[in-house]
């Protein structure tokens, strides 16, 4: 405050000096910019029936045809869902469904024809649907450990707290820890196609590439460096629901421990409760025989995992993709409805324009 | 050597400081001895060492004590408390819903930014500390025995220093010794009150006899005096010397720390207060902190917010309690148990979810609002300063913010309360007319000038630099050099070359010199009163030549003589002469000090003193040398002036003592003198006194020297005169009068002048002895002054008396006496000082009286007719007399001659209740008249379609009442008002007053102002603005929601005590009409803005609950939660905030109706806040929904789901602004792209930067794999589009179907200049109903009764038409426009534009007539005139294009009633060509307009 005042003094006297043609006077006037006069130029758009009818009609025009693009696309996508959750009498599955214990040993199986009445000509996408079942819990979400999950043999063998209860079993450490591994999905789905002439051939199902490459190869690791898993996840005890070990889930090498893709694609947790998730690709064998052609089929599902008790759906889903994904008319239907609307309103605004847009005692500029 | 003694120095004060905590010294006063007794036993036992130092501190925090006390600090607002609490809240295992240190980053972020800025402010601080403290001054040292250089911070409380000139005061410093014969010191304390004349402080008066070689080891004296206080204007206390002697201590003895010492070469005192307890430090309070109203306003959505945030807690909780139940017993597998394994009941989950939920909705609380908000107010300070417009050229100042937090209160002012003098008017006083002894002098000469200086300043020219120099005022040291510079541009006649640079030079060098513009300088003498004088004097010069006593001259003639001396010595004019800058004229007749004593006065008023002093009368104009003085002075008081006999001969050549003694005749260096007169200067405290002082010159009656015991006048024929000055009874304004008491040479009585307002000096005029001639002479004598006096207060004079009055000895002793207790007293000093000067100032002669111009200032009326266009009540609050004031108010149309006044003089309470009763009756009764004869009045040419009050408008009355303002004036005077303002009364004073048009309370008291002011703003809840320059205005400033102080003329304590500092009453309208409507319509703005973004996003998470299980989930990465706000969406808000103009500058000036914009606060009401909440909940649902339904069934993960949303959120929210930004510059469109560019960058980052981190969403690649989705893009276009479809569509109909008035201003801005200045000019004709912020065709409709001032066109009676004939212009029409000055015209304004119209644009001839039917105005009527209107216009754009939006064609339609259509087409290609071919569009609209009228 007493330097402020001082400068000010400072400044009073600063009566500077000029001589004849020399400088100016040194003052305190500001400086005329654009930017401190506050006269930078600028586009002013107002709002007005007419200045915005333009757009929509523009987004009108453009949304509807995109629309209408999405819907044929998503239609062309060929989709077959098979309920096998086994909530009916008559259901196949309705026995199996029947036994909600997670350990139960002695496995269930049903089995459920079905047919498709149009070939599906490229890969063909297996998914396995569950519904009901809130994946994106706030406690269950966070039941994880992406240190353990991704390798790290400390974490292994001292799994982070917010794998808590899931987190020492019997005071081993439960690899992979948390809630999310510990409820992973274990029914196996097999599928077979019904020859006419009464032959079950069985359909060759992938089970990698299901999940993403990053999470495979980046994110998810075993532990060590020792090929031997059953080594590697020594003094470590398997999830509480899990029938097998960790490392015990694929005779595949390259597919098992945390490194198999089931268990990478449960991982990622879903977004709403009634979700699917890939469980295998057919894939194409040659562009002459479409993937899936019509007929029988039949779905051998080892039935474990229970759902009833929390009024769960299990599903099976065969599906194509095409380059906007699965099938989806949503999108389609939604450029179209907006595009529709947008165009009304703009003829609304037309309307509007060319009744009140001279009319009202406002100076009404066009352009 | 200085420098070496820092260490102890230091060590020392902090020991001190030690030692004062163990020992706090209670007594109620200070003792001070001097150090150098103490020297050697340092600390322990010198007695001043309970005192501060002179170091300063005006840090806040040490390095240690920074972090705990700026933390506790911020704590105190308690949206940090909020915010802390709930990031501490994610401690907790079992409620926690984030990382919790990440949880922490946002409050920490705003708490660091927050405390960088404080610490760099304190840095500031600290450096300037630092410079401060270091800055030398000599401090006397025993061990050296001489002054030596010391640090500012090593000066301890009974120091010796010595001062030189130009050197600032490092301490409150009693004066001791000066170099200055008369024992004088001059400071300047434009440092502390801005104040640039220099003011006289006395050595102390033991000390006054000795010379200059003051030794402080002599020196034995301890001084009792007051604890520290702020007071600057007081200070008391005595000396003891030794020998046991007591001298009082008075502020004239005391320099304050952080003045200037001028014309004093040097100066000796010892330091009484130091440091942080000097009256200068004590006086430095920071900034003021207020809160803005819209500011409460938001705090109020704020809470809301909290209550819409618990409601949403709430429901979540008991929906999670709700599906916890549903499972029962049976837990499902995703249902996880807590931590520990245990299993929790329903409702303790619940329980436990509302605590998350409020910390993962705390986003709904906008935790960087507050400090964006300040941001934004910062920004806008700064562009305030920088504006052009509100920078004075003259004075190189520009509008100071010095509150920066209700810039945007400026937006919404209603009241504004305005001090004239200064204010309104330019506080440069000029002496206009006079009478003296009952005799007028026209001064005719004088008005004629000041009539040029008026004509000189209306033509403005460009200020180029000429040549020529200026002189720094603190380099000039050596005064030959600068003598020469100021010569060559001697201020005297600049104005008349005409050269604006010169003037302006001009007036930056009379800056140092107030009151001293040419202007006020050159005064021309009125002839008649010229012969007067001199005829005077030379029969004065005469007598004295022949010993005749001075009574025998004529009374008249004596009268003008006393009445010029009167106006030459009663003040308190320094006299300082231009080429020795600030030096002080130096003469001296003889010493006499102010008489203190008794015994002084017997010593000196003994006959034998006075038969030697008429002896001595005729050589007291003698000027002598100062030898003399002392020779004299040796003789009279102290047997030390002995010792005094040195130091001036350095200064002036000696002279022989008997050389002093000899009668000189009085033309002796008279040349001399001569030739300096015209350059001395005088620094007066208030203009009138230089306004006089001056005047007197003009007769030659001028003030040559004043010292504290004597002032010296030249008169004409007699030379130089000095009178002993025995006291000066300084102005207070409960007196209203000041008055010295003088010993007149000639005559060698006792006499008091005085002088003062009118109404103070005329009650105490001796009442005249009706018996004697001389008696009934007065008798005349007053009454026509007071006809006089009358007479100039119409003509808008400030008129003052002068008196005088003759003490006999014996009168003047007894007086004496009971004045020197009064003097001496300790207790109640001030009040016995006053009673002592009322005692003085009766019976009075009255000598004459004068009349003072005090010009408006540049652009007053129109700045008024603006501000009140804008809807302002302007109440004026002067300390004026009633008729001075009234005349102001008409000259600056305040008061409209044609408008009724009411007037309020009351003598006592009751008269008062009478009156404001009847007054309040006479209003009621005027506005049923009004409301009824409104039909025919319209009817009658009188309707004034100018005159339009917003504030009465009905639209507008919403913030205050159903009273309407009508065509009334209301003047008061202070004792009225005094009334008026008791409590009984004053709800009965508000209900007269808001109905009048304007307010003007005269003579009122800074008390009375701050309590108008308060009273209004209490009662009526209204904003307040009060402005003001002077001292008598700071209690007002600080009692309106904003203070503007005028830095002006009369120093700097309005300006301290203001929010904000105008050069110039003018620049207010800009001020308020432009940067005001700004800020608010900016800040509202982005208010809304803020709460709007909040909610939308935090509603995202909220939908989201329904599909989790309401388990406190959310599918948008708590990072982006987190940092959404705080870097994503911050940038465009800030610069959308700062640099949004709704409406330009130039528009905003033109259509000052547009300011009840702000005013009604209708960019944010309350109703907006919901709506915008509403549109929140809408958008969050859209881009809720829409990924849900295009991601539903499907194996997305939760994480690459909500990755989108947030895109999407982003996208909405900025493209939400974008449709709410009115103005797109390059930054606007760069912060945009800045912020998705950002939120990209940082995501990418983000989602490659670790695979393993960031749980729990752990978002590796995510962004990476969505960028590859066609189905993100899709998204990414339809959702913005649908979101914001329904607010897009509404401002376009909105802008269309019922734009607001401040749309209207934007549209108008888009056409080009000409266009829109035709339309401007003509909108005041009709701007009221264009411009009301209804729906227009709601007014259309309207019925007529309204107030009688409100000339509604809108609703003509159709009897009208049949002689109204349409105006019709196009653009090119050439009609001037029609400023405000044309505003009082009144009923003929429209139809005298037509003939002209006629005249000049022939082809308007074919107007067309309407029919003549009377059609009373009805709402089906309007409808169906709006459906034919429509068709018109349908035919009209056809004619220009089919398709108007992508036409060239501007077409601007002003509708006014249907007799008054203005319509106004462009054409680009025939702008040019129409002026003389009749315009086709027009053509086609005559024919739809009759083809409308004959569907009628």
């Amino acid at each position: 405050m007493m330097a402020s005042s001082y400068n000010a003094k400072d400044e009073d006297g600063h009566i500077t000096v000029s001589g004849p043609g020399g400088g100016t006077l040194r003052s305190k006037k500001p400086e005329n910019t654009a930017f401190k006069q506050q006269r930078l130029p600028a586009w002013q758009p107002i709002l007005t029936a007419g200045t915005v009818l333009p757009a929509f009609f523009i987004i009108g025009l453009l949304f509807i045809p995109i629309g209408i693009g999405l819907f044929v696309t998503s239609n062309n996508i060929k989709e077959f869902e098979v309920d096998y959750t086994g909530v009916d009498m008559s259901s196949p599955c309705f026995n199996c469904s029947q036994n909600f214990s997670w350990n139960s040993t002695r496995p269930c199986t049903c089995t459920i024809p079905f047919y498709l009445d149009q070939p599906y000509e490229s890969n063909v996408y297996v998914y396995y649907g569950l519904s009901n079942f809130y994946q994106n819990h706030r406690r269950y979400v966070k039941s994880r450990d992406d240190s353990q999950l991704n390798g790290d043999v400390n974490s292994l063998m001292s799994p982070s707290k917010e794998c808590e209860p899931y987190a020492f079993h019997e005071n081993k450490p439960i690899a992979p820890c948390g809630a999310i591994a510990n409820s992973m999905f274990n029914d196996t789905l097999e599928l077979f196609y019904n020859d006419p002439n009464g032959t079950r051939i069985p359909i060759p199902l992938n089970t990698t590439g299901i999940a993403w490459w990053t999470d495979k190869h980046v994110k998810f690791g075993n532990p060590g460096g020792n090929p031997n898993l059953t080594a590697a996840f020594q003094g470590t005890t398997k999830p509480v629901n899990w029938r097998r070990p960790v490392y015990e889930l694929d005779a595949d090498p390259g597919n098992n421990g945390f490194i198999n893709e089931d268990f990478i694609v449960w991982m990622r947790t879903a977004a709403l409760p009634t979700f699917r998730k890939l469980y295998r690709i057919i894939n194409k064998k040659s562009s002459m025989v479409p993937t899936l052609p019509r007929g029988n089929y039949t779905l051998e599902v080892v039935y474990n995992y229970p759902v009833r008790s929390f009024e769960g759906r299990k599903r099976v889903i065969l599906s194509t993709i095409s380059w906007m994904g699965g099938k989806n008319p949503f999108l389609g239907i939604a450029y179209i409805t907006v595009g529709s609307v947008c165009f009304f309103l703009g003829v609304v605004l037309l309307i509007v324009h060319h009744k009140c847009g001279n009319r009202n005692n406002s100076a009404d500029i066009s352009n | 050597m200085a420098r070496e003694s820092e260490e102890p120095g230091m060590a020392k004060t902090s020991k001190v400081k030690r030692q004062r905590k163990k020992k706090p010294k209670e007594n109620k006063t200070r003792t001070v001895h001097a150090n150098l007794l103490y020297d050697n036993a340092k600390g322990e036992e010198n007695p001043n060492r309970n005192y501060a130092n002179n170091k300063i501190k005006t840090t806040k925090y040490t390095v240690l004590s920074f972090l705990p006390k700026n933390l506790f600090e911020q704590f105190h607002r308690f949206a940090n408390v909020y915010f802390v609490f709930i990031a501490l809240l994610n401690f907790v295992p079992v409620v926690n819903a984030f990382q919790p240190e990440l949880a922490l980053a946002p409050v920490v972020f705003i708490l660091s930014v927050t405390a960088i800025k404080d610490l760099w402010e304190d840095y500031r601080r600290h450096r300037s500390d630092q410079e401060i403290n270091h800055m030398d001054c000599l401090v006397y040292n025993r061990a050296e025995r001489r002054y030596v250089e010391r640090y500012w911070k090593e000066v301890r409380v009974g120091d010796f220093i010595r001062l030189r000139c130009n050197e600032i005061l490092p301490a409150d410093v009693l004066l001791l010794s000066s170099s200055d014969p008369d024992r004088l010191c001059h400071i300047e304390t434009a440092t502390l009150d801005g104040e640039t004349n220099l003011k006289q402080r006395q050595v102390v008066r033991s000390f006054f006899d000795l010379d200059c070689d003051f030794d402080p080891l002599k020196y034995n004296g301890i001084i009792e005096c007051e604890k520290p206080n702020n007071d600057l204007n007081r200070f008391r206390g005595y000396i003891i010397h030794r020998s046991g002697q007591r001298d009082a201590l008075y502020k004239e003895n005391l320099l304050l720390r952080g003045c200037t010492i001028r014309n004093t070469e040097e100066a000796v005192g010892i330091v009484i207060y130091a440091g942080h307890e000097t009256k200068a430090m004590l006086n430095n309070n920071g900034p003021r902190y207020k809160r803005s109203k819209l500011e409460r306003q938001m705090n109020v959505d704020v809470f809301w917010c909290v209550i819409i945030l618990l409601v949403m807690c709430l429901f979540a909780a008991v929906g999670h309690g709700l599906w916890m139940f549903q499972y029962g017993d049976k837990r499902p597998v995703f249902d996880v148990l807590s931590p520990e394994g245990t299993d929790l009941s329903p409702i303790m989950s619940a329980i436990y979810l509302f605590l998350t939920m409020i910390i993962v909705f705390q986003v709904l609380i906008p935790i960087s609002l507050f400090v964006s908000i300040e941001i934004v107010k910062i920004c806008q300070v700064y562009f305030i300063h920088q504006d052009m417009d509100l920078y004075d050229e003259e004075t190189d100042s520009h509008l100071q913010c010095r509150a920066l937090n209700i810039t945007e209160d400026l937006g919404q002012m209603q009241y504004i309360f305005s001090d004239k003098t200064g204010t309104l008017t330019e506080n440069k006083m000029v002496f206009r007319r006079c009478t003296v002894a009952g005799v007028e002098y026209s001064h005719d000469a004088n008005a004629r000038r000041l009539a040029m200086y008026q004509e000189m300043d209306s033509e403005e020219e460009d200020c180029t630099s000429h040549g020529g120099t200026l002189p720094r005022r603190d380099s000039v040291t050596s005064h030959q050099s600068a003598r020469v510079v100021l010569r060559s541009q001697s201020t005297k006649s600049h104005r008349r070359t005409g050269s604006r640079a010169e003037a302006k030079r001009a007036s930056i060098l009379s800056k140092h010199t107030a009151f001293s513009s040419p202007m006020e300088k050159d005064i021309t003498p009125d002839p008649q009163l010229l012969d007067k004088v001199n005829e005077c004097s030379s029969q004065m010069d005469f007598m004295r030549f022949h010993n005749q006593p001075m009574s025998q001259l004529p009374s008249d003639l004596a009268d003008i003589i006393d009445f010029f001396i009167a106006l030459t010595i009663c003040n308190t004019v320094v006299v300082s002469s231009p080429n020795q800058p600030r030096q002080k004229v130096r003469m001296r007749f003889e010493l006499k000090s102010p008489v203190k004593t008794i015994e002084d006065f017997i010593k000196r008023f003994t006959p034998s003193r006075l038969t030697s002093g008429s002896n001595s009368s005729s050589s007291s104009s003698l000027i002598t040398n100062r030898s003399s003085n002392r020779g004299c002075s040796s003789l009279l008081s102290s047997p030390s002036a002995e010792s005094t006999l040195t130091k001036l001969d350095e200064e002036q050549p000696p002279r022989g003592l008997e050389h002093s003694f000899g009668p000189v005749p009085p033309c002796y260096n008279g040349k001399a003198w001569n030739l300096e007169d015209g350059e001395l200067r005088y620094e007066a405290e208030s203009p009138d006194e230089a306004a006089l002082v001056y005047a007197a010159r003009a007769y030659k009656c001028s003030l040559v020297g004043r010292l504290p015991d004597q002032v010296t006048v030249e008169l004409p024929h007699l030379g130089k005169l000095s009178f002993e000055l025995l006291h000066t009874l300084g102005f207070d304004s409960t007196r209203k009068r000041m008055s010295v008491v003088v010993r007149h040479p000639l005559t060698d009585q006792i006499t008091v002048y005085t002088k003062g307002a009118d109404s103070a000096i005329m009650d105490l005029i001796k009442p005249p002895d009706t018996g004697s001639s001389k008696g009934k002479r007065q008798k005349k004598i007053v009454s026509r002054t007071q006809n006089y006096l009358n007479l100039y207060a119409a003509d808008g004079l400030r008129t003052l008396c002068i008196a005088k009055k003759i003490l006999s000895k014996e009168q003047y002793a007894c007086w004496l006496q009971h004045h020197l207790q009064a003097e001496t007293a300790i207790q109640g000093r001030e009040e016995l000082l006053f009673d002592s000067a009322l005692r003085l100032e009766t019976n009075l002669q009255l000598l004459g009286a004068t009349g003072i111009e005090d010009r408006l200032q540049d652009g007053v009326p129109e700045t008024i007719a603006s501000l009140r266009k804008a809807g302002l009540q302007i109440w004026v609050l002067t300390g004026d007399k009633q008729e001075t004031a009234v005349n102001i108010a008409y000259a600056c149309k305040l008061l409209d001659p044609e408008e009724e006044i009411l007037t309020l003089n009351a003598d006592s309470q009751e008269a008062c209740a009478l009156l404001l009763e009847e007054s309040l009756h006479y209003i009621q009764a005027k506005f049923l008249c009004s409301s009824t004869d409104q039909a025919a009045k319209a009817f009658h040419s009188n309707f004034a379609p100018f005159e339009i009050y917003p504030s009465s408008s009905p639209s507008s009355s919403s913030h205050t009442t159903p009273f309407t303002v009508l065509r009334l004036g209301l003047v008061i005077d202070g004792r009225t008002l005094a009334y008026a303002l008791d409590k009984s009364l004053e709800d009965k004073f508000l209900a007269v007053a808001r109905s009048c048009r304007s307010v003007l309370c005269c003579r009122s008291t800074p008390l009375q102002k701050s309590m108008v002011v308060k009273l209004v703003r209490n009662k009526l809840k209204v904003m307040t603005l009060a402005i003001g320059d002077g001292a008598n205005d700071v209690s007002m400033i600080q009692v309106a929601d904003v203070g503007v102080g005028i830095s002006g003329q009369e120093g700097m304590q309005a300006v301290m005590a203001s929010d904000f500092a105008l050069p110039r009453f003018r620049y207010l309208q800009k001020l308020l009409l432009v940067h005001g409507h700004w800020c608010y319509s900016r800040l509202a703005n982005m208010i809304l803005y803020f709460f709007y973004k909040n909610a939308m996003f935090v509603a995202l998470i909220f939908w989201y609950q329904f599909y989790c299980g309401f388990s406190g989930s959310a599918m948008i990465d708590q990072w982006y939660l987190i940092f959404f706000n705080l870097m994503f969406s911050a940038f465009p808000q800030l610069i959308t905030g700062t640099l949004d103009k709704d409406v330009s500058a130039e528009t905003l000036q033109q259509l000052p109706q547009l300011y009840v914009n702000g005013q009604n606060s209708e960019e944010y009401k309350p109703y907006m806040f919901w709506m915008n909440m509403i549109d929140a909940f809408y958008q969050s649902l859209v881009c809720f929904f829409i990924p849900y339904f295009a991601y539903a069934d499907s194996d997305v993960d939760l994480f690459t789901w909500g990755t989108p949303i947030t895109t999407l959120a982003l996208l909405t929210i900025l493209v939400h602004l974008g449709i709410e930004t009115k103005t797109w510059t390059w930054m606007n469109w760069l912060s945009i792209a800045f912020s998705t560019a950002l939120f990209f960058t940082v995501a990418l980052c983000y989602n490659a930067s670790c695979p393993t981190c960031y749980t729990p969403s752990n978002p590796y690649w995510t962004m990476q794999r969505l960028l590859q989705d066609p189905l993100f893009y899709l998204l990414c276009v339809i959702t913005p589009v649908a979101a914001l479809l329904p607010r897009y569509f509404y401002r376009a109909c909105q802008g269309t179907l019922f734009p607001s008035p401040v749309q209207v201003g934007r549209q108008l801005d888009k056409l080009p200049t000409e266009t829109r200045r035709n339309i401007l000019s003509l909108s005041r004709v009709k701007a009221g109903s264009a411009l009301s912020p209804k729906p227009p065709f709601l007014s259309l409709s309207k019925p007529s009764p309204k107030g009688c001032n409100k000339k509604d066109q809108r609703s003509f009676p159709s009897s009208e038409t049949s002689q109204g004939p349409a105006l019709q212009t196009d653009e090119q029409g050439q009609r001037s426009p029609l400023g405000p000055a044309d505003s009082n015209k009144g009923p003929l304004d429209l139809y005298t534009i037509v003939p002209t119209e006629k005249d000049t644009l022939p082809y308007t001839k074919d107007t067309p007539k309407l029919p003549g039917e009377p059609r009373p105005p009805s709402t089906k009527d309007s409808e169906c005139l709006g459906k034919t209107l429509e068709a018109s216009d349908v035919s009209l754009s056809g004619w220009i294009t089919s398709t108007p939006l992508l036409s060239q064609t501007g077409s601007v339609q002003l509708n006014l009633p249907p007799a008054q259509c203005v319509k106004y087409t462009r054409n680009s290609d025939q702008r040019l060509k129409s002026d003389h071919s009749v315009h086709p569009a027009q053509r086609t609209e005559q024919g739809a307009e009759q083809s409308l009228h004959t569907t009628l």
